[in-house]
């Protein structure tokens, strides 16, 4: 990664947490609650997630295995949420 | 083993190994399923207490939560600059970027700490209700990461102030900087899990 690049994905991070605090804060008001809110803010988190997987710790051009262990955390994590979260629905 | 003792592979391909210590990986990953059992927990306690969980959400700074992952995702591109620059032989440079990782790092704890002196005044503590056990025992167990990940900061600071790393040896300055941005890859779970989903 040149520093270009790294500032691109910083950028990028900076931007989805602004989104995420922007659903924590009049997400309601914008028609985002709930089960969409929940599964938007998972989708942003995966994305910053990856990013930082990818570009920041470097798996980027690494054997799949080893991204597949850390990004395959990453779904996990979110797929237990997002199951915990549908139960709590119910 | 130098270099040119190793066989070329049989096909060019991507590399093997993350970079740093394999070590490093292993502790990473068992790091993260660590963290991974804590947050399914909330996730699972949050199921079978939605109201309470729900309501005690409200009462926790999303302000500070907010600008305490701008801090750790700063600090995370920070030493991702730093080890570029290393590895264009610019330890000077990479040594300024991980000071101003270190500086996130302790603004993080500065903001974490100003939540927590807060909570404690108004009487909360472990045992107050499921959600701040939750709460305390999660972010408090993040904040020791923080505070370990600060300490690996400094140690490869003061080496590449040494200009102990370079282009030919990135080991041991990769191997630091993958355990901080595992700090923060778990922050970016823990941020929307505890003080924004409901």
């Amino acid at each position: 990664m040149n520093t270009r690049q790294l500032n691109t994905v910083w950028a990028i991070l900076l931007v989805a947490t602004l989104a995420t605090w922007t659903i924590g804060e009049v997400g309601e008001h914008l028609g985002i609650a709930g089960p969409p809110a929940m599964l938007t803010l998972l989708a942003i988190s995966f994305v910053k997630g990856r990013l930082v997987v990818l570009d920041f710790m470097g798996l980027r051009g690494v054997k799949f295995f080893w991204r597949g262990l850390v990004i395959g955390w990453l779904l996990l994590v979110s797929a237990l949420i997002a199951i915990a979260y549908w139960i709590a629905l119910k | 083993m130098d270099a040119a003792s190793v066989p070329a592979p049989a096909s060019p391909g991507p590399a093997t190994a993350p970079p740093g210590d394999l070590a490093i990986w292993f502790f990473i990953l068992a790091e993260l399923l660590a963290f991974g059992v804590f947050f399914a927990a909330y996730a699972f306690a949050r199921a079978h207490n939605v109201a309470l969980f729900d309501t005690m959400q409200q009462t926790l700074d999303r302000q500070a939560g907010a600008l305490n992952t701008v801090l750790l995702i700063s600090g995370s591109a920070c030493v991702a600059r730093a080890v570029e620059a290393v590895g264009r032989a610019r330890s000077a440079t990479g040594a300024r970027w991980l000071l101003a990782g270190i500086a996130c790092g302790a603004g993080f704890l500065v903001v974490k700490g100003v939540e927590y002196a807060a909570k404690f005044e108004a009487g909360i503590n472990l045992s107050t209700n499921t959600f701040y056990m939750f709460y305390l025992s999660l972010t408090f167990f993040h904040f020791m990461h923080v505070i370990l990940g600060m300490v690996i900061l400094v140690a490869l600071w003061v080496k590449t102030r040494q200009g102990a790393y370079g282009p030919a040896d990135m080991n041991g300055i990769e191997s630091g900087a993958a355990y901080w941005h595992m700090v923060d890859l778990v922050w970016i779970v823990l941020f929307p899990l505890v003080y924004v989903m409901r």
